[in-house]
C-alpha cells in the first residue's frame, strides 16, 4: 500500500475495494452468507469489522442476513450485506421489506451465472431485472453497476450515500471478473470523500409524525429508543404509522416510487466517449463495457464512427441519455451478458427514433473486444 | 450405483425428498447434506422432517467448515475455531445435530466418523432400513479448509484426531461426565425401533389419511 500526502493507491480486487470503500462510508454492521464469487467481501468485513467497534455476523443464510440489516439500520447504523445469485434470490422478501419500511442499506449481488446454481466461478448480468423487480407489489431501489475496481470503490460509498439520502436500499449489482479483477485503486483521504449520513428529525418528539415526508418526498428517520416513536411497519402505511386505506395506501406507493423516478437526475451516472459525431452507439454496463470501450476505440481506428456509454447506474434507468443518443444515431448495439435484458428498456426509451439490436453472450464468459467488433462493424453497414 | 439423482439448490434437499417421498412413497429416499446445509440454510427443514418423522435417510457429512465455499464458518465449527470468516476464532455455540433432532422428533439417529468406516456403514445401513426419519452424523475430515488452519494439516492427522476423541455410546455409558468431555460418541443414539417406541411415519400416516377420507 502507498500512503501519500494526498490517499492512498493500493492494488485490490473488486471484492476488496467494495469492504474499503463501506468502511470509509461509515458501515459498521455487515450480515451475510458464504457464497462464490461474493465471499471475499464477508471475509473482509469479518477481519475489518471488529478492530473499528463494529459488527461482522455470519447469519444462516441470506434471509436472515438481508432482514438484520434492517434492525441494524432502525438501530441507527449503517449496514451492508453481499451475495450472489441463490442469496439474492432469498434476500427478495427482505428487500420488499426495506424498501416499505424506507431503510437505509447496501445490498451487494456479485453476478453469477444462473439460474439456480448456474455457474458459481463465472460472471453474468442476469438479475438486472430482478434487482429492480424481484419482491412483490411496486417499489423502487437504486441499482450502480461498477465495471472496475476503482469503480467498485467509488459506487460502493455512492450506495451509502444513496441509501442514506432517499431512504432506499441500494443494490450494487457487480459481477465476478469486477470482483476478483486485480487492478489498481486510488482510495481518497476521508476528509475528501463526501459522506451523507439520514437527515434525523427537525421536530420535538410530541411533534413528529413518523411517516410524513419533507417537501423532498422524504422522512426524516430517528434511530431507535432516541426518544421518537417510529411504528415500523411491513404493512401499508400511512403519515402516523396504521395500516393505510386505500387512498392512503396508493399515495404512499406513489411516493415509494417516486422518490427515485423523480430524482433520477440526481442519482443517474453514466460515462461516455466518441459520442459527438457518433452514427452509431454501444450501450453497455459492468465488465462488458470494458470491451466495449476496447471495440469502440478499434472501430473508430477503422474509420467507423461510434460512440460508447457506460451505464453507471442501472436503476432508476438512465432514460434521458439513452433517448438523447438515440435521437442521433443510427443504430445501438447493447451488448450484455445475459439473453438481452437491458436492451429492453433501451429499446423502450428509444422509442423508435433509431435501430436497437441486442448483443448477448451466455454461458459464463464475457465478450471478447473482437466479438463486439464484429458486431459493430456488421450492424454500420 | 443404480440410483436417480437431483442436485437441489443449497439447503433444500430435504424439501425435495420430502414431495418425492409423498408423492411415491414405495421409494428408498437419502439425502446427503453437509453440516451448513442442514443446520444453517436448511436447519428449518431439518428440524422439520424430523418433526414430521417421514421415511428419509438424512447422512450429514460433518467437516466442521463450510469447504465448498473455502471454509467459512458453519452452525458445527466448534467455538475458538478459526475459519475464513472467524479470523480472531469463532464465539458462536456449536449445534449438536444428533440431539437437536432427536428432540425435534426423528426417529433413528447415529454418529459415526471417517475413521471408523465400517461402523459408519452398518450405521447407515440401519438408517436405510429404518421406517421413519433417520439422522446420522458422519465426521468427516476437511484437512483443507478447516485442518490446514487450525493446526491439524493433514488427512491423517485428522483421521488420527477422529480415533482417539471418538468414544462408542455402549463404552461412554460406563463413563463419568467428566471424562466424556472432550470426547465424541459415536453409535446409535437413538432408534425408536430398538426401545420398542412406535412413532408414527409421515408418509404413511398421509396414504392413511387418503384413504379415510376416500371411503367416506
Ligand atoms: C442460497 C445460497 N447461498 C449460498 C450458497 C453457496 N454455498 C454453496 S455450498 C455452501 C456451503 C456448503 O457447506 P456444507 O453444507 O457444510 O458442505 P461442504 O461444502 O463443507 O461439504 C455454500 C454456502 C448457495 N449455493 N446458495
Amino acid at each position: 500500500m502507498a500512503a501519500t500526502a494526498k490517499g492512498t493507491v493500493k492494488i485490490m480486487q473488486g471484492n476488496e475495494a467494495c469492504v474499503e470503500a463501506a468502511l470509509a462510508a461509515g458501515c459498521r454492521f455487515f450480515t451475510g452468507y458464504p457464497i462464490t464469487p461474493a465471499s471475499e467481501i464477508a471475509e473482509g468485513m469479518a477481519r475489518r469489522l471488529p478492530p473499528l467497534g463494529g459488527v461482522f455476523v455470519q447469519m444462516e443464510d441470506e434471509i436472515a442476513s438481508v432482514v438484520a440489516l434492517a434492525g441494524a439500520s432502525w438501530g441507527g447504523w449503517k449496514a451492508m450485506t453481499a451475495t450472489s445469485g441463490p442469496g439474492f434470490c432469498l434476500m427478495q422478501e427482505g428487500i420488499g421489506l426495506l424498501a416499505i419500511t424506507e431503510t437505509p442499506c447496501v445490498i451487494v449481488n456479485v453476478q453469477r451465472g444462473g439460474p439456480a446454481s448456474g455457474q458459481s466461478t463465472a460472471p453474468s448480468q442476469g438479475d438486472v431485472f430482478q434487482a429492480r423487480y424481484g419482491s412483490n407489489g411496486d417499489y423502487a431501489v437504486i441499482a450502480l453497476a461498477p465495471s472496475t475496481s476503482q469503480e467498485m470503490f467509488d459506487l460502493t460509498v455512492r450506495a451509502f450515500n444513496l441509501a442514506e439520502r432517499y431512504r432506499v436500499p441500494v443494490i450494487i449489482l457487480s459481477d465476478e471478473i469486477v470482483a476478483h479483477t486485480r487492478e489498481k485503486v486510488y482510495i481518497p483521504p476521508a476528509e475528501e470523500l463526501e459522506i451523507i449520513n439520514r437527515k434525523k428529525p427537525a421536530v420535538p418528539p410530541e411533534k413528529f409524525v413518523p411517516w410524513r415526508p419533507d417537501a423532498d418526498g422524504i422522512p426524516p428517520m430517528p434511530a431507535f429508543n432516541s426518544g421518537y416513536k417510529v411504528p415500523v411497519l411491513s404493512q401499508l402505511h400511512n403519515e402516523k404509522g396504521f395500516r393505510a386505506d386505500a387512498k392512503e395506501g396508493a399515495a404512499f406507493i406513489q411516493r415509494l416510487n417516486d422518490k427515485v423516478e423523480k430524482n433520477a437526475d440526481a442519482i443517474v451516472e453514466v460515462e461516455e466517449a466518441y459520442l459527438d459525431d457518433a452514427e452509431m452507439a454501444v450501450i453497455s454496463y459492468g465488465a462488458v463495457a470494458r470491451s466495449a470501450l476496447r471495440a469502440v476505440k478499434d472501430a473508430r481506428e477503422q474509420g467507423l464512427k461510434v460512440g460508447w456509454l457506460k451505464l453507471k447506474t442501472l436503476w432508476p434507468f438512465p432514460a434521458g441519455q439513452v433517448r438523447a443518443i438515440a435521437g442521433k444515431v443510427r443504430k445501438i448495439l447493447v451488448p450484455e451478458m445475459n439473453i438481452g435484458r437491458m436492451v429492453l428498456e433501451v429499446e423502450r426509451v428509444s422509442g423508435g427514433l433509431c435501430e436497437v439490436k441486442p448483443l448477448p453472450k451466455l454461458g459464463g464468459r464475457c465478450h471478447t473486444p473482437v466479438e463486439i467488433l464484429t458486431a459493430i462493424k456488421e450492424a454500420y453497414r | 450405483m443404480n440410483f436417480n439423482t437431483l442436485h437441489t439448490t443449497h439447503g433444500r434437499a430435504i424439501p425435495f425428498a420430502t414431495g418425492l417421498k409423498l408423492a411415491r412413497p414405495e421409494l428408498t429416499v437419502i439425502v446427503i447434506t453437509g453440516d451448513g446445509d442442514a443446520a444453517a440454510i436448511g436447519g428449518n427443514h431439518l428440524i422439520h422432517a424430523a418433526r414430521r418423522n417421514i421415511d428419509l435417510t438424512a447422512v450429514c457429512f460433518n467437516n466442521n467448515i463450510y469447504g465448498m465455499t473455502s471454509g467459512q464458518y458453519s452452525p458445527l465449527t466448534p467455538k475458538s475455531k478459526k475459519a475464513a470468516t472467524a479470523p480472531y476464532g469463532n464465539i458462536e455455540n456449536n449445534f449438536d445435530l444428533c440431539r437437536l433432532v432427536i428432540a425435534a422428533g426423528a426417529s433413528y439417529v447415529a454418529r459415526g466418523t471417517a475413521y471408523h468406516v465400517r461402523s459408519l456403514i452398518r450405521l447407515i445401513t440401519r438408517g436405510i432400513r429404518h421406517r421413519g426419519f433417520a439422522f446420522i452424523e458422519a465426521l468427516s475430515p476437511c484437512p483443507t479448509y478447516y485442518g490446514r488452519i487450525n493446526g491439524l494439516d493433514s488427512a491423517i492427522s485428522m483421521l488420527q484426531w477422529q480415533k482417539e476423541h471418538a468414544l462408542d455410546i455402549k463404552a461412554a455409558s460406563r463413563k463419568r461426565p467428566y471424562e466424556l468431555e472432550d470426547k465424541i460418541i459415536i453409535g446409535e443414539l437413538f432408534n425408536s425401533e430398538a426401545r420398542g417406541l412406535n412413532i408414527p411415519e409421515f408418509s404413511q400416516e398421509y396414504w392413511n389419511l387418503i384413504k379415510r377420507v376416500k371411503d367416506k
